[in-house]
């Protein structure tokens, strides 16, 4: 069985993020990039259905900017097979929607026929939370979203969700999209020798066009703002000075 | 204009709070219809009619729709469609799992996680961890939102809707349901709760965190967590707050053992007062903090479990 995961290049989450002056979007211009973390579990987890011989090949694919192929040897350095970049955007500014990736993501797996496919949960800089379950509407496949834990079980998978409740354990039918959660499994960080390797595993470049999917966005950014600053309090000395503060708040 | 609201249901029950709080936020849309889809789901709906500003509810009961399984749900959606320019939610779990299905479904984008309504295709949403907030306007014929309750008061209750009942559409039969697993708590649910108490790493371990069960219990208060402590165990997965997690804005935060990481602000900056028990007078958690105080918890929390009356 092959495994696709998609991967997206995004602000590292350690980076504080700058809203830009004009109001047109986030400066994303010479800060750090990483991949999506979410992705990196997704990876982690192909790898290991891989390494468990579950799966033969993980190939991973990520829609965006050039710059999105360090990325991809990112995950072709944690284990990834082979790389697919669609080359969707010049601006690192321009973001491709999830519909339009998704729409992607479905001839892609048309093309390689995976058994599976392991998105993130969520990209942490726009936070929609969608591109999974899009996918998974687009080609009819079952769908299990924010999975933390996947078995493989023959033509089926039983795939545990973090839910608002605690967790569902659901039996999707293959082939199946599921969607990583936080605590799907610690991802491996890349050695220098495989950091190597990498460099030649094979990475295709392709656009959009190539696949006849038109990306114009269905959402226009009217703007972007600063969230209204909260302002700092008081350090309070003791215990019994809290609880009198609260009582004067009235929040106790 | 009209709404199509998909009410948030748990084993047959409504949870009134999610429901009427996406209610209040889809009001200014148009003529809000509630759906209750369940397995059982009838009483649910007639929970529903009565929510405020409420104009007609949909019942549909099948066994398909019991666990709330993404591909029935979404597929029973997708049928009703052509009546409603809008279709939205609550930001729930269930919600944020079957949504981005149903727009795929109509061909057109999810705007997920709104926390305000400019006009009937333009939105306000938080976006890299609430770090910027983005407004947007939807081209798209219908518009599929989610609804971020946290932003959003509950409309009242004393409405008399209309209940019809409806049938399900084709189970395509993709998924089963396997088992739940519910933490059983007598402890008010995060989301809606006036008070929340949260720990974090700095309670070091899942004994220890009895200390922040205490101090919720004698608050009345939901108890939540920071994701570190949720992935070394001292916490269930369900109590994560944050920008991955669950977003509240109690009237009052309790943050103990929490370093303050934008991940987490994310999910609790919104609320009223916030208080921050560390050892760490660096910690970003106070930046945020009405009231800070500096102090091991191990000594404080039990003091002020103790104290207050
Ligand atoms: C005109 C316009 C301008 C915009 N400008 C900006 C801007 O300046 N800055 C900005 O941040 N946003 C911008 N947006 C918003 C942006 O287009 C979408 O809101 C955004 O793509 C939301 O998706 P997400 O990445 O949060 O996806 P999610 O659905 O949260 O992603 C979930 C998972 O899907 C997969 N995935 C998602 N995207 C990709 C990808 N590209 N490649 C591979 N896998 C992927 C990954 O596995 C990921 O974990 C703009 C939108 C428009 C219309
Ligand atoms: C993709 C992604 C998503 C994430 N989503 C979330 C999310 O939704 N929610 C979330 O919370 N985090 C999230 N995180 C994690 C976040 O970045 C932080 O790692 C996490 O919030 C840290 O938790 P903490 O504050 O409990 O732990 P730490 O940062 O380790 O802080 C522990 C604090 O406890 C204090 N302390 C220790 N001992 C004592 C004592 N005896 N008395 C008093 N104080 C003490 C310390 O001074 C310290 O400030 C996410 C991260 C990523 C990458």
């Amino acid at each position: 069985m092959k495994v696709l995961v998609p991967v997206k290049r995004v602000i590292d989450y350690n980076v504080k993020v700058r809203v830009k002056a004009d109001g047109s979007g986030v400066d994303l211009a010479n800060v750090k990039m990483s991949m999506n973390p979410f992705d990196e579990i997704a990876v982690e987890e192909a790898i290991r259905l891989k390494e468990a011989g579950k799966a033969d090949e993980v190939v991973a694919v990520s829609i965006g900017v050039k710059q999105s192929q360090e990325t991809l040897r990112t995950a072709l350095a944690m284990g990834a097979d082979r790389a697919i970049l669609i080359n969707a955007a010049d601006d690192v500014h321009t973001d491709i929607e999830p519909l339009a990736v998704a729409k992607l993501l479905a001839k892609v797996v048309e093309e390689e026929q995976p058994g599976l496919v392991i998105t993130g949960k969520q990209a942490i800089d726009n936070d929609m939370n969608a591109t999974g379950q899009m996918l998974s509407a687009i080609l009819g496949w079952s769908q299990a979203a924010f999975a933390s834990e996947i078995d493989i079980e023959g033509d089926s998978a039983k795939v545990t969700r973090e839910v608002d409740g605690g967790l569902q354990t659901i039996s999707v039918k293959m082939p199946a999209i599921v969607t990583a959660d936080l605590r799907l499994n610690e991802p491996r960080y890349a050695s220098l020798p495989n950091i190597m390797k990498a460099k030649k595993k094979p990475l295709d470049e392709k656009t959009p066009a190539d696949y006849g999917v038109d990306v114009t966005p269905r959402l226009e950014v009217v703007k972007t703002e600063e969230p209204a600053e909260r302002s700092a309090g008081i350090k309070v000395g003791s215990v019994d000075e809290l609880i009198e503060k609260l009582k004067e708040a009235g929040a106790v | 204009m009209s709404v199509l609201l998909l009410a948030e249901i748990t084993a047959g029950e409504l949870s009134l709070d999610a429901t009427a709080k996406a209610v209040s936020a889809a009001q200014s849309l148009g003529d809000v219809t509630i759906l209750a889809a369940g397995e059982t789901a009838a009483a649910a709906g007639d929970a529903a009619a009565k929510i405020d500003g409420v104009s007609k509810v949909l019942v549909a009961e099948d066994a398909s729709l019991g666990h709330r399984l993404a591909e029935p749900t979404a597929a029973l959606i997708a049928s009703l469609a052509s009546d409603y320019e809008h279709i939205v939610a609550p930001a729930t779990t269930d919600a944020k799992n079957i949504l981005p299905r149903v727009a795929a479904l109509l061909d057109v984008m999810i705007i997920s996680d709104a926390t305000a309504v400019v006009d009937g295709a333009t939105f306000e949403r938080p976006i890299y961890a609430g770090n910027a907030i983005q407004t947007v306007k939807s081209s798209d014929a219908k518009k599929v939102v989610t609804f971020r309750t946290a932003n959003f008061d509950a409309a009242g209750e004393g409405g008399t809707a209309a209940v019809e009942t409806i049938s399900a559409a084709d189970n395509p039969g993709l998924s089963e349901w396997v088992e739940d697993k519910v933490a059983e708590s007598d402890r008010p649910e995060l989301t809606s709760a006036g008070i929340v108490v949260s720990g974090g790493r700095g309670v070091g371990s899942e004994e220890d965190f009895a200390l922040i069960e205490k101090l919720a219990d004698k608050l009345g208060a939901a108890v939540g967590a920071s994701r570190a402590a949720v992935d070394s165990g001292y916490a269930a997965n369900d109590l994560q707050v944050g920008q991955t997690g669950k977003v509240v804005a109690p009237d009052l935060y309790v943050a103990v053992g929490i370093s303050g990481a934008i991940q987490h602000l994310a999910g609790m900056k919104d609320s009223k007062v916030i208080v921050a028990i560390n050892k760490d007078e660096e910690a970003p958690i106070f930046q945020v903090a009405d009231y800070g105080l500096v102090a091991d918890l191990f000594q404080a929390v039990p003091e002020l479990t103790d104290k207050l009356g």
